[in-house]
């Protein structure tokens, strides 16, 4: 039995899946999602084998949601048009089915899935996919997720981010948020006129910064906005003095 | 410059005119320049007066008053001016006064050049400035034509609506058929008026009815709408084109910046001989992130209506309380 949910913001687009699905017998499906913020909560909650997933979709599009999932299910994007992810799905071997797509179609997306699941791990490639998508975005808004809470922090609130292990602690007035990722990932993503790598472990919002100060023999330390005080490393000093013109 | 070349010319004619009548030459000369500089005077405030205040074509009178007024200003000025200078000067005195008519029907020339030369000026202006208003208007509403036409073609709008009718069309064949019509109908409406720049707001109302009933079938209980249209307001005319961008960015920041059931509101009312409509929809401000160069968006809608009304007030925003409100005002000519 393959454990099935589908994720799509319009009704009838839904309904079709399912009658698509309902020729089957090897197929359970678990849950039909409005939006990204109930299918993570399903896809956190039934484990699923495999998702059906709009792009489009209100607050949060499929790729954003897919991100939020440590364990990533396998995936069967649905969506009208797309150029741009249309590209990636190809160049990632992910299945992806477009609107509208005939019965036919639709067994073969589903049947090849079966057949590839069976051999590989799917779930590689969905962050191939993911990893892909980003590089080739400019990032606006991380969407993070906190228990069950869902929050999207638009590039401006961020005052600076920090490693934590295998993860990147993103710190905004009102808190702080976990997300799996690197710094030299953030440190790509987000603009270099906004953003400075000041250590190994730190990235901040250049205008986050209020002073810069001497600290111990040798080193530096940024005081921000906030008042937290970040350290410098010598290579980061350096390049912070060129880019405040110092 | 012309005029300053002109004026350099007559306070030399009038010198020598002066001078050869048997006055010395510093007499004619003071005399001359005393004259055109009184002139030029009143040649400026003429300009000055045209550059905020410009007659139409059934003002002969008021240019006729204007000019002799000032006429009769100027010679009083210059022979008041004249005569205070030369007051010891007899044989200039009376030169003075057996030459005031002539003075006077000259002035009158010279204003009356100078009012039409501005006035023409002016009036060309206008015009031009007029044309340039009316011609990027055009392109405007061209632009504002293939916007809409992308959007019709607009593939998400498309092949979602074609989605939804092969989904119906296993469930319930009936609502497939009536998608199909409603989904027909409204691309014809768009490639039927394409050419008509004023239309009736009765129809493009039904126009954006054919939309919203497309989107609800596509988003179910999600989209409701709610349109009030005064009955005194279905005759008056507004431009084509106006109302379908802030529609569909009612919808896109309605339901794609929300979770909930969302309501958008259109209304429709006559005030003080202007079409006031008003299109409202739910947003998040939190979450509102705008992006950049989609669609015909509300900057370019504010610049297609100064330029057709050459005013700046008639789109307003308004975000309050989870609310987006657009306002548009159509001024209405009897």
């Amino acid at each position: 039995m393959i454990n099935i949910v589908i994720i799509d913001d319009e009704p009838l687009a839904r309904q079709i899946i399912i009658e698509y699905l309902s020729y089957r017998n090897d197929i359970c499906i678990l849950q039909e999602c409005n939006n990204g913020f109930e299918g993570i909560k399903a896809i956190m909650q039934f484990k699923p084998d495999l998702i059906f997933l709009d792009i489009q979709m209100p607050k949060i599009n499929g790729f954003e949601m897919l991100e939020l999932c440590e364990e990533k299910p396998g995936v069967i994007f649905t969506t009208a048009f797309d150029e741009y992810a249309l590209k990636a799905f190809e160049l990632n071997a992910v299945d992806y089915l477009l609107k509208p797509f005939n019965k036919e179609r639709f067994d073969n997306a589903l049947n090849k899935w079966i057949e590839f699941s069976e051999k590989k791990h799917p779930q590689l490639e969905v962050q191939n996919l993911l990893n892909h998508i980003n590089s080739n975005n400019d990032t606006h808004r991380i969407v993070v997720k906190n228990g069950t809470q869902i929050r999207i922090i638009p590039i401006h609130e961020i005052i600076f981010l920090e490693a934590y292990d295998d993860y990147v602690k993103i710190n905004v007035n009102d808190g702080t948020f976990i997300k799996k990722q690197t710094m030299s990932y953030y440190e790509n993503q987000l603009n270099s006129n906004q953003f400075l790598r000041v250590h190994r472990s730190f990235l901040v919002q250049l205008n986050q910064i209020t002073k810069v100060e001497p600290f111990e023999k040798n080193g530096h330390i940024a005081i921000l906005k906030n008042g937290a005080r970040i350290p410098l490393s010598r290579s980061g000093y350096a390049k912070l003095k060129d880019v405040l013109g110092l | 410059m012309p005029l300053f070349i002109w004026w350099l010319f007559w306070s030399i004619c009038q010198t020598i005119i002066i001078h050869r009548l048997g006055f010395t030459w510093q007499v004619s000369l003071i005399d001359a320049a005393v004259s055109n500089l009184i002139f030029a005077l009143a040649g400026f405030v003429t300009q000055s007066t045209y550059k905020f205040y410009s007659p139409g074509n059934e003002n002969r009178l008021f240019r006729l008053i204007y000019g002799i007024a000032l006429s009769v200003i100027c010679i009083w000025l210059i022979e008041f001016s004249l005569s205070y200078i030369f007051s010891e000067n007899l044989s200039y005195l009376s030169f003075l006064e057996s030459s005031s008519l002539i003075r006077a029907l000259f002035a009158l020339l010279m204003i009356t050049f100078v009012t039409i030369i501005s006035w023409l000026f002016y009036y060309i202006e206008e015009k031009q400035k007029s044309n340039q208003r009316k011609s990027e208007a055009e392109i405007l509403l061209r632009a504002a034509e293939l916007a809409s036409l992308r959007q019709q073609l607009q593939p998400h709008f498309l092949f979602n609506s074609l989605n939804s009718i092969s989904s119906l069309a296993g469930s319930k064949p009936e609502e497939a058929r009536k998608m199909i019509q409603l989904l027909s109908d409204f691309l014809r409406g768009t490639l039927k008026k394409e050419d008509e720049q004023m239309l009736k707001l009765q129809d493009e109302i039904t126009h954006l009815k054919l939309y919203l009933e497309i989107e609800k079938v596509r988003f179910g209980y999600r989209l409701n709408t709610n349109i009030q249209v005064d009955e005194n307001c279905l005759e008056l005319k507004l431009p084509g084109l106006l109302l379908q961008p802030v529609i569909e960015n009612a919808i896109k920041f309605g339901l794609y910046n929300t979770l909930e059931a969302i309501e958008i509101t259109v209304k429709a009312q006559l005030k003080n001989n202007l079409l006031v409509i008003e299109i409202c929809n739910p947003f998040d401000e939190i979450n509102h992130s705008e992006k950049k160069g989609e669609g015909f968006g509300l900057g370019s809608l504010q610049r297609r209506l100064e330029l057709l009304y050459n005013r700046k007030d008639l789109l307003e925003i308004n975000k309050e309380n989870q609310l987006f409100l657009t306002r548009i005002k159509i001024p209405q000519t009897k």
